[in-house]
């Protein structure tokens, strides 16, 4: 008896401390809770856009703190079981979409209410400096939805990206491209870039340009236009004189309802147009442009859709439709995957410390099935911060809705290629 | 062929950017002040014919006076209510107010119709025309034809009537016209009214073709001013000439040279007149 209590008491008193020091963390709120912040425009032009998010977030943090008899992680049990079963509680940040404003709140949140982690914040501009402020406290921030490439390019150690970038998305246009090409017959020689002329479309145009080069095609265009120009008649009257086989687009949404009507007049005809989702996934493309958005494809990131062939999807949808009163899209789809990937991380480290979440973050491995987006799965990338399984889908408008249509094991639909010339339409 | 196809595009635009500018330059040939809610005014009468053909089915053609008439009672109320406030005032609060109620006018159009996009379902005139391989849309084509119109009109009003005389004569000098016996507050109101409502013709031919938002009208009227400037500060020919120099400068910079560059060209113009000519092709100043 003495000398089990002689040769174990060293490891008792260091069990004893180190129990003493999870049971009293430093970064934690009541007994049992976890806090973790998240930034969003919540007031100004984008607030529609960040209630998505925040609807998304919530309906997550909702699954994860009680029991769900769903095949996501942490559903099947009462909050974080590692952590004696603590609860998740999200405090909002608002950036008002500014920069400077997500820099602060970001702050606030971290040195002002100890959260664990920080997610957000939807705009890559404001992305960049709240990430910012949080690798300079040493916190990790997980960003569900912005996707400008140079976010990853910073070097940073405490960022994790779950979306895919417009780097990736481009990519995946040529490799459907390519299997359209093996699997369908489709002959694509030339290809016209046309994007808006600020630091999206320029990007964009950057990298499609390169895989362009890389996959064989023949860059025929390059067309920088003006964001909101009153007219783009001499843009489409350039398309028409290079005849591409496919037109790839960047634009926002005024540009991509009068670029509809342009080509429509002008009769452009091509096989087919590739947009990177913004103005032509945006809810008012179709309610402006009605039938003449028909057999356009654009890259999405998350689609309802998906749930045709992924019974997860399906499920998770119907719930969140009817505790929000709409259809998850990539917005709100996005943010809910990013809290399982924190929470997840935050259980497995068994701990609140950042150091330990970001170590647990680092080892993160969720396999397609556990997620409802339509990527490999989510594994960070070490040196980046990227999440190297992520990818997009494409979806199609067909009769006045987007299918998707690419890669073929999620497609809804199968592809209309080429779209019917206009005069040929009902 | 493609070059043809441009042109016409280019006079198309023009006429369009003409018809704003003309309303801008009557309201600044007449009291040297400028309109900075120009932009917004246009965005309204395209809300107007938009709400008139959704709720009650008005095809915008047939709603087309209704608005030229409430655009110009606009005017003139504004005229009295803002203008008539800050006409001894210095320049820099004429602007802040005319600016000012550009801003006012485009904030009360997104809290009370959203920022959504909006385009008039199913309008009288749509569809395009094919003829000699030219492609033209009817409603721009309806759209230019209307500016053409309205063009003649207030020329004929202000060359030809006495009314238009009496506000000639004020725009040439206020305290003669005053000493023969013209209002000079009455004559401004008209000019308000007179603008107003040119721009309300332009908004409601716009609208037949062109989405509406609360924001349309900004780069509408910054082309406008350059027009203005081009043509002449108060010049309403010298509107018509410059709207379509400038529509055809857009099309054709932005077809032989390249998309990004055309508002550069349209911009050039503006700078090119400010140092070279300043008081524009037809300017009296």
């Amino acid at each position: 008896m003495k000398a089990i209590f002689r040769e174990g008491f060293g490891p008792f008193l260091a069990m004893f401390l180190l129990g003493l020091m999870v049971s009293v963390p430093l970064r934690a709120g009541p007994a049992g809770e976890v806090t973790v912040g998240a930034v969003y425009p919540l007031s100004g032009a984008l607030a529609s856009t960040a209630k998505l998010s925040r609807d998304g977030i919530e309906f997550a943090v909702d699954i994860i703190n009680k029991r769900y008899d769903l095949a996501l992680p942490l559903a099947r049990s009462e909050g974080l079981p590692n952590l004696g079963g603590a609860k998740i509680r999200v405090i909002f940040g608002d950036t008002q979409g500014s920069p400077e404003v997500g820099r602060a709140e970001t702050e606030r949140l971290i040195t002002g209410e100890k959260v664990v982690a920080v997610v957000g914040a939807y705009q890559s501009a404001v992305t960049a400096t709240a990430s910012m402020a949080a690798e300079r406290l040493s916190v990790p921030f997980l960003n569900p939805d912005s996707t400008s490439p140079t976010l990853i390019q910073r070097g940073f150690e405490w960022f994790f990206r779950a979306t895919p970038d417009d780097d990736i998305m481009s990519k995946n246009f040529f490799d459907f491209l390519k299997d359209l090409e093996t699997k369908k017959g489709v002959r694509v020689r030339t290809v016209a870039l046309v994007c808006e002329n600020t630091l999206w479309g320029t990007d964009v145009c950057k990298f499609e340009r390169k895989y362009a080069k890389d996959y064989g095609y023949e860059v025929v265009a390059e067309m920088l236009y003006p964001a909101r120009s009153t007219d783009l008649s001499s843009e489409v009257q350039r398309l028409k004189a290079v005849r591409p086989d496919v037109v790839f687009m960047a634009s926002y949404i005024s540009d991509a309802i009068l670029y509809t009507q342009t080509m429509q007049k002008l009769d452009f005809n091509t096989q087919a147009i590739l947009a990177m989702d913004a103005g032509h996934v945006d809810p008012a493309y179709l309610k402006t442009v009605g039938k003449s958005g028909n057999y356009v494809f654009s890259r999405e990131v998350f689609s309802a859709d998906l749930g045709q062939r992924k019974p997860l999807v399906r499920l998770v949808n119907e719930m969140f439709k009817k505790r929000a009163g709409y259809d998850l899209e990539g917005t709100s789809a996005r943010s809910f995957t990013a809290m399982f990937v924190l929470a997840d991380a935050i259980n497995r480290a068994a701990s609140t410390e950042p150091a330990a979440i970001r170590k647990a973050l680092r080892e993160t491995y969720l396999s397609s099935d556990k997620i409802i987006m339509p990527w490999g799965g989510v594994r960070f990338d070490v040196a980046t911060g990227q999440n190297v399984l992520g990818r997009g889908i494409i979806v199609q408008i067909q009769d006045l809705k987007y299918w998707t249509v690419w890669p073929w094991h999620l497609a809804s639909r199968d592809v209309i290629w080429p779209m019917p010339a206009w005069t040929q339409r009902r | 062929m493609i070059l043809l196809q441009g042109v016409v595009n280019g006079v198309l635009l023009g006429l369009v950017y003409a018809l704003i500018a003309a309303g801008l330059s009557l309201i600044f040939g007449l009291m040297e002040i400028v309109n900075f809610a120009h932009g917004q005014h246009l965005m309204l009468a395209m809300y107007g014919a938009y709400w008139l053909a959704v709720l009650y089915g008005v095809d915008p053609l047939l709603s087309l006076p209704l608005w030229a008439f409430a655009l110009f009672l606009l005017g003139v109320a504004t005229y009295w209510l803002v203008i008539a406030r800050v006409l001894r005032a210095p320049m820099l609060a004429q602007i802040f107010s005319t600016f000012g109620l550009g801003v006012f006018l485009q904030s009360l159009a997104q809290f009370v119709w959203s920022p959504d996009f909006r385009l008039v379902p199913s309008p009288l005139v749509k569809g395009r025309v094919e003829a000699f391989g030219l492609f033209v849309g009817i409603p721009e084509l309806v759209a230019s034809i209307g500016a053409v119109v309205a063009f003649s009109v207030l020329y004929l009003f202000v060359t030809r009537t006495e009314s238009g005389m009496a506000l000639q004569a004020t725009s040439e000098d206020r305290e003669a016209a005053a000493l023969v016996g013209i209002n000079s507050h009455r004559m401004f109101a008209l000019g308000w009214g007179m603008g107003l409502a040119c721009v309300g013709v332009a908004g409601v031919l716009l609208s037949n073709f062109y989405y509406i938002f609360p924001e349309v009208g900004f780069p509408f009227a910054l082309i406008a001013y350059v027009a203005v400037a081009l043509g002449g500060f108060g010049s309403i020919p010298g509107a018509f000439v410059a709207g379509i120099i400038i529509g055809l400068t857009e099309v054709l910079s932005g077809l032989l040279i390249g998309p990004a560059y055309k508002y550069l060209f349209v911009f050039l113009i503006y700078l090119v007149v400010v140092i070279v000519r300043p008081q524009g092709l037809f300017g009296r100043y």
